[in-house]
């Protein structure tokens, strides 16, 4: 009996908790102001480094910044990996065989 | 019903018998669930926040890459963006970064043009001229200055630079402006000693949003050093960076799941001497096998439910009240300035629905199957040993 209502307890807390939060409505409007204004682009969150100060601006080659292949060395850079936008360039192999034809 | 509840019963008063030992597995099997569940909570709440205000971000973005990195635009370049059909305006904008050797921060310095209008989220104002700055409150934090006092920068030349800070970024807006210092963009081309020929990058306003695609491949088809980024981009970046697949789960949710994985295989691999005579005696007395297994199936229930609830409200409590204390080095790494914020608490059900599942339902399976081969056993055999 004890039980039960212990668990009933913490149930309905939990669940409280739970839909109070998601059913919270957010007004971001002054914070869109802000963005808009300051024509921010990125969260302020880790400042170690640009590529993960400004993951969606950072280039490619960020994570490698002494030599191509280097060892990453900013913490964050495992937990906010490199994101390849806007980038459109490939490799293309052209066989031997096709090069004389 | 009442049958299921006279078990139910006789179930607890079973676990109360040993109550030691499932206490202890209720407090590792709810730690476990908790780690998942801020990790969990913890990236939800951050990719909301980053969705719902970046919404404003800049349309078009358009950057040069140079040997496969970020450089200089000319603005030159405005000029054959602007006669493309559908552009509404092209800005060339300046920012970088500035390190301080002393207590080794890194800050973000933004150049803007004149706004009058009053920010919400501002005290005092931005600068109005090329001496004034304004700063985010991690960098007033860091150094001490308040509305009024000197803001000193050196130059790449030595040079150093006042800059009187007229306005400071509220703390609510942390997670935007923390590192931030806002010069007017003349006074911030000057400090870097930026051409005027030459820009960051280019903001480009595109009057329909459906058009904003088309647009980016004209400018890469026609500037092929440049890199156009969407804001759709953006938000996407945010959106994977935050998801399941996000290097924060797999540093703390794939340790949490292995070790959740040892519990469960301890479990599995054999139940101890006093449950199996307890089942070897319960077979004697006449209870038949389906009974036997719904004992070990409200067991498994009652340590995983209760699990489960506790693991999920720590989770609430350590990500919402307390801000993430235990996860938050993970994210600052060696940063200098981090913000500290205040998460909305927004929660992703069906992550937490398949949380349940991926923890709830296997220890049930690693309950049930060992007791189930005892139960089939020959009861003599099993109160044996």
């Amino acid at each position: 009996m004890v039980y039960l209502l212990f668990l009933s307890f913490i149930s309905i807390l939990t669940a409280v908790l739970l839909i109070t939060g998601s059913t919270e409505i957010v007004d971001s409007t002054e914070k869109r102001q802000l963005v808009k204004v300051l024509g921010i682009t990125d969260l302020s969150l880790c400042s170690e480094a640009r590529y993960t100060r400004h993951p969606s601006q950072a280039d490619l080659f960020a994570p490698f910044q002494d030599f191509p292949g280097a060892f990453e060395h900013f913490p964050t850079g495992s937990i906010i990996p490199p994101n390849p936008l806007g980038f459109s360039s490939r490799i293309l192999i052209q066989h031997h065989s096709e090069k004389f034809n | 019903m009442r049958r299921q509840l006279k078990i139910l019963e006789f179930t607890l008063s079973s676990l109360i018998r040993r109550k030691y030992k499932n206490l202890s597995l209720i407090a590792v099997y709810a730690f476990t669930i908790a780690t998942l569940g801020s990790v969990l909570f913890l990236t939800h709440a951050l990719k909301i926040e980053a969705t719902g205000s970046l919404t404003e971000a800049p349309a078009l973005i358009i950057q040069r890459v140079s040997a496969g990195r970020h450089d200089l635009i000319p603005t030159a370049y405005t000029e054959i963006i602007k006669k493309l059909p559908g552009v509404g305006s092209v800005t060339p904008r300046v920012w970088g970064y500035y390190y301080d050797s002393l207590i080794k921060a890194n800050l973000t310095l933004i150049g803007i043009s004149s706004y009058q209008d009053k920010l919400q989220l501002l005290e005092g104002s931005l600068p109005n001229n090329p001496a004034e700055c304004a700063i985010g409150s991690g960098v007033a934090k860091a150094f001490g200055p308040t509305i009024g006092d000197d803001l000193v920068l050196e130059d790449s030349a030595k040079t150093r630079t006042v800059f009187k800070i007229t306005g400071i970024f509220k703390t609510v807006s942390n997670l935007l402006t923390n590192d931030l210092v806002i010069l007017q963009e003349p006074a911030l081309r000057d400090f870097f000693s930026m051409n005027q020929e030459m820009a960051t990058d280019l903001i480009v306003q595109v009057h329909n949003q459906r058009e904003v695609k088309t647009l980016a491949k004209k400018i890469k088809y026609l500037l092929p050093d440049t890199r156009p980024i969407t804001r759709d981009e953006i938000l996407h970046t945010y959106d994977t960076l935050f998801n399941w697949r996000s290097g924060m789960m797999l540093a703390v949710a794939i340790a949490a799941l292995i070790s959740f994985c040892i519990l469960a295989w301890d479990k599995a691999t054999g139940i101890s001497a006093a449950e199996k005579q307890e089942i070897g005696i319960l077979k004697a007395i006449g209870w038949e096998t389906a009974d036997v297994l719904s004992i070990k199936f409200w067991e498994g229930l009652v340590i995983s439910l209760t699990s489960f609830i506790l693991g999920t409200l720590a989770a609430w409590i350590h990500v919402f009240v307390f801000d993430a204390p235990a996860l938050i080095p993970l994210l600052k790494g060696w940063s200098v300035l981090f913000p500290k914020f205040q998460l909305t608490p927004a929660i992703d059900f069906y992550q937490l629905f398949v949380l349940a599942f991926l923890t709830i339902v296997p220890y049930l399976v690693c309950t049930i199957i060992p007791a189930w081969k005892s139960a089939v056993t020959d009861p003599e055999h099993v109160m044996r040993g």
